[in-house]
Parts: structure tokens; sequence; C-alpha cells
């Protein structure tokens, strides 16, 4: 978020002043982990194996709410291969007041009873038991024999449903929080936050034109190719070695720690490669699982999801229910904005509404603005981070009120935008006054773009939306290593996900003046860096990019230092440039390079290392705008994406084809919530479509090529000009998808997905209103 | 789990191990029709007949018990061979790819509907393994091919162990599942029928996703015109609007004798939606079903009619 800045530290105006060229920033290099990828040899989480290593496999609730009145596992445990099984009664307690860490989330108690159920069931696939065995046939066998008495309970799928005031409750301790005075009977309602800014009711007393509609979305899964996977080796000495795929390997140290009261230093966390997370791997779920059982079978223990329980067990994003009203001028100046969010959280607290009424009209100047936010429980998954958490759905309904608008008032969809445009120095109703934004540019572009004013063919419609996401800094740490050659070691703290190795490379390559092919980086594992946040609020080129520029220019003057050491000169008499150390006395023709000044390392002093840890303020928020064709198919209902392009303010482009690559896959992803993926559940709450085939992303040929425009309006507050890019990316698409199959179809669509079936259903709906 | 490569006889031989050591899976791959039928014939307990596995090895890993004896038939010839007939017929084995299949360009040329039928069936690594004989004898209502199939005439050769019988593919499915073939059973190959000048076939299928899903209706046409243009032979078979493919006999009835002019297909639509049988399921529901399928097969028709006149 647009943080001020407290410890911008004194290595970043080194950096500064000694402004960086870009000789490598802004090109397209191959990417350091490219041939192992397309090898096969890059090792993601399952690709680990230890001699003697076990199979973990988790025993799941068939039921999506019941009371759990036995669970006994001796049976299992008697069945020869059977080496260990854990259940809640292996984890520790965790008491109410020491759930969370100074009131923030997550909440530890909740957690744990994610990872095992505690009393009861509260979903589908809500892990009971965990077995470790020999083999997985045995492993399988053994799941057979666990026994479980449920005492069935009405359950709640429906978001609607579960608000009503008869709702079958998931948790009877659940008061609503936010709400004054508290509430003195349970619901589902987990909390209730407020937005305000201005005076709602003064605004719309001045709109000639107000727009109200209800909009619905579902719960989408980030889909990640890679399952969840471990590997933990507990050893004797108590001493545990943790391998996994995940967004954040202090994350899991530290989660893990907490969650089983195990003193940090004693968990060694590796990152293996890691095969997509979009904020689904920003959390634990089989590693506490691994670790006690390698610790009660004194073997290692290696765990995997499959893909149906990675759908019934692990966090979607919210669906969400929205009504919201805007009222304009007739000249197209919105001069208020009130709505109701309500996401459901999922099993336990949490979802990301209160995300949603910041972001949802975050890209326009609107004086008065109230929004209401409701986290609703009901008998799902716990909801878990999906790239720019709660952004899209509410972006979804304040972009299509924008597009009914633009109807109305028969405006061009960019020019009502560019007349309500946030600007440097618009205050956010959320409390930021924005600087060093580039969104009215990506309006601007939009407008221009070939895309915009090409003809549109029969049955075709066009959208546009715009989207904004906070970006993030945080405690991120780098090294940079000299080795004896010259060639240089960076390393970081934070999973690859998007490029960042290649990003980073291009970052230090600069900043030293040497070649990108003279940097390897590397992603360190806990016991081998200091602590760094996990992979994600699109922070990692912005906040680890700062740490390893400046361990960079820290580098830079250590070797400015060895030189004036070799030459036996003050340091202030040697400059840097190219790589190269030149001794300003002889007028520059005395030089050391790098692998010289390497080479002579023992007589200056020894290893030539920095370190630098930091806590990056100052991310540039990011806004995008999107231009979507559709074709539509009107007696089959089917739409087909025809053309798109993505503008957006990427601040600098490092790696220009990393951040198209991830306007194109956030533009995708938002493609598939707006067009099929849905969860789809029976009478009884089970999941009808815990696989790929009905729970439908998109297939390569669904999608155009999408065109990219990458608009570079610098962040001032880092050394290359970084703002977050790969997040917002997936916030314009589901109002653009709408906004264009409306146009197409003739008739507003209100509710996510559009598939095939819903839109013929609308077609029929709209026609027998005609006739 | 260990597997052990075995030569017994002339078969290939291969046992799957439990850790623990107990068989769970017996797996052979016989070379000759006879020895097929005699793997058929000897086995004890369940057997499944294995051609591509794409359909067969998901249910395993999805945790459906696997067979004792798995009989993979791709190693006998008369199942992998296209061969053209002297009468201008064509005989596909039944353990023929989807790729064989698509890069046959004379049956793709005779047979443009059905072939583009099977093209459909899942991705590129698909293609390579699933067969025509495993999209039938899946006996799921949705299957691609299976419409194309009934609609083009084809008829089963299959092999028993003891003997062999021919039927036409629109008896093999009984119900969402099951085939009419005995555990003894299975099909070697299809055999087309020779085209008359100006016949053509088409197939289409409602997905919400361009490839790699199944159809949530379908239809395929196959009809003949005579020189002028009017349909003189036609067979519309609808696929995922009832528990087993439905042969529409009352709605080719109405294309007879047309050039496919505008009432006429107005009549054939209404025809179809009124055989349409669906359930509503999570792919869709039976409204949508019978809407579609009626627009599917009115589309179908169009091209076969165009790609005949050709």
């Amino acid at each position: 978020m647009n943080e001020e800045p407290t410890n911008y530290g004194d290595v970043a105006e080194v950096a500064a002043g000694n402004k960086p060229s870009a000789a490598v920033v802004g090109t397209r290099p191959v990417r350091p982990d490219g041939v192992d990828k397309v090898t096969g040899r890059a090792r993601f989480g399952a690709d680990m194996q230890l001699p003697g290593s076990l199979v973990g496999m988790v025993f799941r609730s068939p039921h999506a709410h019941a009371r759990l009145l036995k669970v006994d596992v001796s049976a299992a445990l008697a069945l020869p291969g059977v080496k260990a099984i854990v259940t809640a009664a292996d984890l520790p307690e965790i008491p109410d007041d020491q759930a969370m860490d100074k009131g923030q989330p997550p909440d530890f108690r909740d957690m744990s009873a994610n990872i095992l159920a505690r009393e009861k069931v509260l979903y589908e696939g809500h892990a009971i038991a965990a077995v470790a065995a020999i083999d997985e046939l045995t492993a399988r066998h053994a799941m057979t024999l666990i026994d479980v008495d449920y005492a069935v309970l009405p359950h709640v799928i429906d978001l609607h449903q579960a608000m009503e005031p008869d709702a079958p409750l998931l948790n009877d301790h659940n008061f609503t929080k936010g709400i004054k005075p508290v509430p003195k009977k349970p619901s589902n309602i987990a909390s209730r936050y407020e937005q305000i800014h201005g005076d709602v009711v003064a605004g719309f007393a001045q709109a000639d034109v107000i727009i109200e509609e209800e909009f619905s979305t579902q719960p989408v899964h980030q889909g990640y190719i890679e399952p969840h996977a471990c590997l933990v080796n507990v050893r004797p000495s108590g001493r545990t070695d943790i391998w996994c795929s995940t967004q954040g390997q202090f994350m899991v140290r530290a989660y893990c720690a907490r969650l089983l009261q195990i003193p940090l230093a004693d968990l060694r966390v590796f990152p293996m490669e890691i095969g997509g997370g979009f904020g689904g791997k920003t959390t634990v779920y089989l590693e506490p699982l691994a670790i006690l059982l390698s610790k009660k079978s004194g073997k290692p223990v290696r765990m995997e999801m499959s893909r149906a329980d990675v759908f019934k067990a692990t966090g979607p994003t919210s669906g969400s229910y929205i009504r919201m009203k805007i009222g304009a001028r007739n000249d197209g100046t919105i001069v208020a904005a009130e709505g109701v969010l309500c996401y459901q959280a999922g099993a336990y607290p949490g979802s990301p509404v209160r995300l949603g009424c910041m972001t949802a009209f975050a890209p326009y100047n609107i004086p008065n603005i109230k929004l209401i936010g409701y986290d609703v429980l009901v008998n799902r998954p716990k909801s878990a981070a999906y790239r720019a958490p709660g952004a899209p759905m509410a972006s979804f309904a304040a972009e299509s009120l924008m597009d009914i608008l633009a109807q109305q008032l028969d405006i061009d969809p960019l020019e009502l935008r560019l007349r309500n445009a946030a600007d440097n120095g618009t205050q956010t109703a959320y409390g930021v006054t924005f600087k060093n934004i580039g969104y009215r540019q990506t309006l601007e572009a939009a407008r221009a773009h070939p895309h915009y004013n090409a003809p549109l063919g029969p049955d075709q419609g066009r959208g546009v939306a715009s989207g904004f996401w906070f970006n993030i800094g945080g405690q991120s740490s780098a090294a940079v290593d000299i080795n004896q050659d010259g060639s240089v070691l960076v390393t970081t703290g934070t999973p690859d996900i998007g490029g960042s190795r290649a990003s980073m490379a291009m970052m230090a390559a600069d900043v030293l003046g040497v070649g990108y092919e003279q940097i390897q980086v590397r992603i360190a594992d806990t016991g081998s860096i200091a602590h760094s946040d996990l992979t994600g609020g699109s922070r990692v080129t912005f906040a680890v990019g700062m740490a390893v520029s400046q361990a960079a220019s820290a580098m830079v003057e250590e070797l400015r230092r060895r030189a004036a050491l070799l030459w036996r000169v003050e340091v202030d008499q040697v400059s840097w440039m190219g790589g190269v150390a030149r001794l300003m006395a002889s007028g520059g023709s005395s030089s050391l390079s790098l692998t010289q000044i390497a080479a002579s390392s023992a007589e200056t002093g020894g290893p030539i290392a920095v370190e630098i840890s930091l806590n990056a303020q100052g991310a540039g928020p990011g806004f995008a705008t999107h231009i979507c064709d559709v074709q539509l198919d009107k007696e089959t209902g089917r739409v087909t994406v025809v053309r798109y392009t993505a503008i957006q303010d990427v601040g600098k482009a490092i790696h220009p084809s990393y951040v198209e690559g991830q306007m194109q896959g956030g533009a995708v992803q938002g493609i598939g919530w707006a067009l099929n993926e849905a969860y789809l559940y029976d009478e009884n709450g089970r999941l009808l479509n815990p696989g790929f085939l009905d729970y439908r992303v998109p297939v390569a040929s669904d999608v155009p090529m999408i065109d990219t425009v990458l608009i570079e309006v610098p962040n001032p507050r880092h050394p290359f000009g970084v703002k977050g890019v790969g997040e917002v990316p997936i916030v314009p698409p589901l109002g653009a998808v709408a906004n264009a199959v409306s146009r197409a179809a003739g008739t507003r669509l209100y509710d996510l997905p559009m598939s095939p079936t819903a839109i013929h259903k609308a077609l029929k709906r709209a026609a027998r209103r005609r006739s | 789990m260990l597997r052990i490569p075995l030569k017994s006889g002339k078969w290939f031989f291969a046992i799957t191990f439990s850790a623990a050591g107990t068989v769970i899976m017996e797996y052979c791959a016989p070379v000759t029709l006879a020895e097929v039928c005699a793997a058929l014939g000897a086995a004890s307990g369940t057997v499944k007949v294995f051609a591509g596995g794409t359909d067969l090895l998901p249910r395993f890993v999805a945790g459906v018990n696997p067979p004792a004896l798995l009989i993979d038939i791709k190693h006998v010839p008369e199942t992998r061979e296209i061969r053209r007939l002297a009468e201008g017929g064509f005989v596909i084995g039944s353990a023929c790819s989807g790729g064989q299949i698509s890069a046959h360009t004379e049956l793709v040329r005779s047979w443009p509907g059905l072939t583009e039928a099977m093209d459909l069936i899942g991705s590129v690594q698909i293609q390579s393994r699933a067969t025509l004989g495993g999209n039938l004898c899946n006996a799921s209502p949705a299957a691609d091919s299976v419409p194309a199939l009934i609609a083009s005439r084809a008829r089963c050769r299959i092999a028993g162990s003891d003997g062999e019988r021919e039927l036409p593919v629109e008896d093999i499915i009984v119900s969402p599942g099951r085939t009419c073939l005995r555990q003894d059973e299975f099909i070697v190959s299809f055999f087309l029928p020779a085209r008359n000048p100006r016949s053509a076939d088409a197939y289409l299928r409602m997905t919400p996703r361009t490839e790699m899903d199944i159809a949530i209706a379908s239809a395929a046409v196959n009809l003949t015109v005579d020189e002028q243009g009017v349909v003189n032979e036609c067979h519309v078979v609808l696929g995922a609007v009832g528990p087993v493919p439905v042969y529409a006999l009352p709605a080719a009835r109405i294309l007879l004798g047309s050039r496919l002019d505008e009432e006429v297909r107005q009549r054939f639509r209404r025809q179809i939606s009124a055989l349409c049988r669906p359930i509503s399921d999570k792919r869709g529901s039976a409204e949508y079903r019978t809407d579609v399928t009626a627009v599917l097969a009115d589309r179908a028709a169009m091209t076969a009619y165009n790609r005949a006149l050709l």
C-alpha cells in the first residue's frame, strides 16, 4: 500500500547518486532458469526424494458440515506398513488470545483447525487425520480403516442463504465484528467493514442520473498447475528440513513454528521451483502434517495433494454478491457511489472484502463514497489470497456501472473514465493521496490504440474497464558475492514466480556495470539468508529489487575500497564505471577490472560479499485499462474473445517480456473468471467438479494473443522506477469482458460466470421481455 | 510399486506389486487376435481390454480398483491398420489413434465429419493415444466419435473366445458406461461402407471451451445429394441428449427430398428438439441441451450439404 517512507536507507541514496546506467534493464535476455525448466530438470515440490521416505496422505471429510463424534485410527495404525497417524489431538491447542499477532491475520487458531478439524468439519475435504505409510497403496488402504462417526449438520453453501437469520451456523461463537453494539445472536457474518468518504447523501442529491444494480460472482481457484507438495525430514535432534512448493519459505517456517510450537531455528525450509501460486501458496496445508508424521515415525515423509484435494481443500478466492449504485451529473461527472459488498470467506473468517471496498472506485476521483463490506462464513474451503485479492469482483460491479452510465449518458466509455480519472493529488476513499500515478495515461493510450478504433463485426461487442491495485514493499534481503573469478552471485530469499531471477540479475548488472551473463541468481533457503517476506503483493521486483540494487551499490563501494587498497590510495581517488575501477589521478589509464580485484581479494581483506536487509516502503500503485472484443453466438450463448488489449502503468519494465507475460496471464485468468470458472455443488454440499475438465480455466486456443501496451511512469522511490505489475492485470478483465458481452448481447448481464448456458438463458429472457 | 516385465510365450507380460508384495494387477499384450481371445477366454476375475488408456488410466488414479487383468490389444496388427477396400469402403482398426486417423488423407477426404469428431477429443498428447474403439467402448453418451460413427452406418467386427460376429455401431452402447459386448469379446475393427458420389458428413459439438472439454450436446449428419442437389440419403445422430446416442430418424426424414431450404430447416430443428431426452447436470440444463442440439444439427446438416455439393 501507499505508505510514507520510514527507512529509505542511505545506500539507496548512493544508488540514486550513482544513477545506474540502464544497459541491461529494459532489454529482454533469456531467463536463467529457462533451460532447466524446458528440459525438465528443474525440481518442483513433489520432485524431492529421500531414502526411506514414507508416503503421507490426508483423510478428508465427505460431509460439508458435521460434528465429529468419534475419530478412531487404531485399526488403520495396526495395518502393517502404516508408521504414523496424526489427528487434531496432535496439534497444540492455540488459545484465543494468542491466535493473532497484534490483531493482524492470519488467525493461527483457525489455521490449525483448518489443517486438522477439531470437533467439527466445516466443508467437504476438511482434513481429519493424516497417515504415513510405506507406500501409496498401504496409505490408501489405511484410509479405509479410519473410523469416524459424524453427526451430519445442515450446511450452507450459498452466500445469500448463509446471511439469513435462520441459516445453519458454522460457528456458534461467531458474533459479527465491526458492529456496535456487538450482536447478541451469533451469525455467519464474521465481520462488517465500513468505508466512508465524504457525504453520499449530499452527493446523490447533486446527481442527475443514479444507477443501482446487483451483481454476483463465483469463487474461483488460482488454478496453479503444481499441486501442493512437500518432503519433510525431522531428524532425531529435532532439527527439521522442509522442501516444498511455496511463495515464501520464511512464511512456511514461521507458520509451522507457530502452529506446532517449535523454535524457528529448528526449522529450515528449502523452496523448490514453484509451478504457479497466484496467492494460493501463501499459507500452509501439508507441511505441519508432514512434520508431525515425520516426528512420530522417525522417517522422512512426502506428501502431495491430488487435483481433487486442491479444489476441495485449498483456498479459492471469494464469491461475492454486490449491490452498488453511482450517481452522476449529465456531463458524466460522478458525484457519489455507494454499495454493499458481501464476500464468501469460506469456512473461517478472512475474505478480502475490505480490499474490495478499497479498490472498487480507486481509479476515480469521486468525492462521496460509502461502501459496506461483509465477510460471510459458508461451508466451503477457507478462501485464500488470489492475485489482487478482493479487487476483481468489486471492480466488475463498479466498471459495469460505469459502462451502464456511459450508455445512458451516451458518452464514450473511455471519455467517461477520463472525465473522472484519479490524478496525482487525488485523495482516495481509503485515505491515501496518489503520487506519480499513470492512470490517465492508460486511458489515453487505450483511446489512441488501433484496437479501440477497429470496426466491430456482426454480433461483436467491445468492452472497456479499468482497475487498480495497491502493490506493496516489505521486508527483503539480498546478498551479492563476488567469486574469485569475478563472477557475481546474487542471493535472495523470495521464490521466483514471475521471472525475478532475471530481473534481479538485470538490476544488479546495471548497478555493478557488468554483463547480465556474469551474474547468477540463487533463491536461498531459510538457513542461508536473512528473513524475506513472501513473493506476493506484486512486491518482489520493487522491494527485493531495491535490496538487490542497494546491495550492488554497497558492493560498488566495497570494490572501490578494495581497488584503493591495491593502489594504496584513498578511496575517493577511485571511480567505478562499466564494471571497472579507475584511478582518477592517472586520468583513468590505470584500471582494475572486477575480475582483477576479485583475484586479489585475499590481499585486500578476504572474500568480497555484501548483504542488505530492508523493509521497503514507497511502492507505487498500479493502474490498468483493458479493451476486450467478443463475438457472441446468439443461438448457443457461446462467447469468443476475439481481440484483447491490456494497457498498464508499470513504472519501469525491468524485463519487458515478463511484464507483458504478467499482463497477459492476468488477463487470461480474468477471462476465465468472467466466462466459465465456477464451483458446482450437489445438494449435500459436495463439490461436483474437482478437476480441470469441469472447472474450466481457459486453454490456449480459448484466447487471442493478448496485446499489451506498457506505460512507464517511473516510481521515484525505486532506483529504477519500478512499480509492481503482477496483480493489477487481473482486475479489469471481469468488467471488460462483461461490458463487451452485454453490448454484444444487447442486454446487460450482471452475474459471473457468463457461461454459454447462462448467456443463452439471459438472451431467452430478454427475447421474452421484448415480445 | 514394482513393475517386473516378463516374457510369457509370445505375449509381453507384467505384474504390478505393491511394496507389501501383493499382486495388484496383471497386464498382458498379446500380438495376435487368437491370443487376445485366448487371454479373454481364460481370464478369471475382472478383465479390461486396454487400448489408448485415456479413459481407463485416470480412473485407476482416481481410486477406482484396477481389474485383475489388463489386456493390451495395441500389439495386434488388425487393430492398428487403416485400409481402403477395393469397393471403396474403409476398415479402421479399433486401436487406431486419433492422430493416426487424422493423418490418413483418403479417410479424411471421404469422412470429414467422422475424422473431425475423433480429432476433437482431448489434446495433441491425448490424440496420440486415444483410440476410436476406446471412445466407443467407454460408452459415454457424450463420446465425440460415436454419433459420427453411427451416422456413417459403420459396423463393428467383434472377436470373442468362441468366434467372431458383426454388429452396427448403434447396437454397442446399451446404457451409460455399458456395452453389449460379453466379457470375452472385443472390437477388432470398424467397417465404413463405400461412399456414393456427392456424399459428405459433418459433426459439431457444444463445449464452453474450444478444446480439452466434453460435449454438452452434439450432432452428426451424414448425407448424400443427387445431381440436382436434393438429399436422397440422410442419417442424423445426436450426442449427450439421452443415455445413449440418439439416431434421429424422424429428423433425417425431414431433410430427405429437400435442398435444406429455410422452411425445411425450421421443421428439422423443431423435430431435433422433440427427439432430445437430455438430463440436467453440471454441464448443462436439459433446456439448454434441447435448444442447442437443434442449432448444432442444423449447422452440421448445412456443412455436410455444402460439402456434398463440392
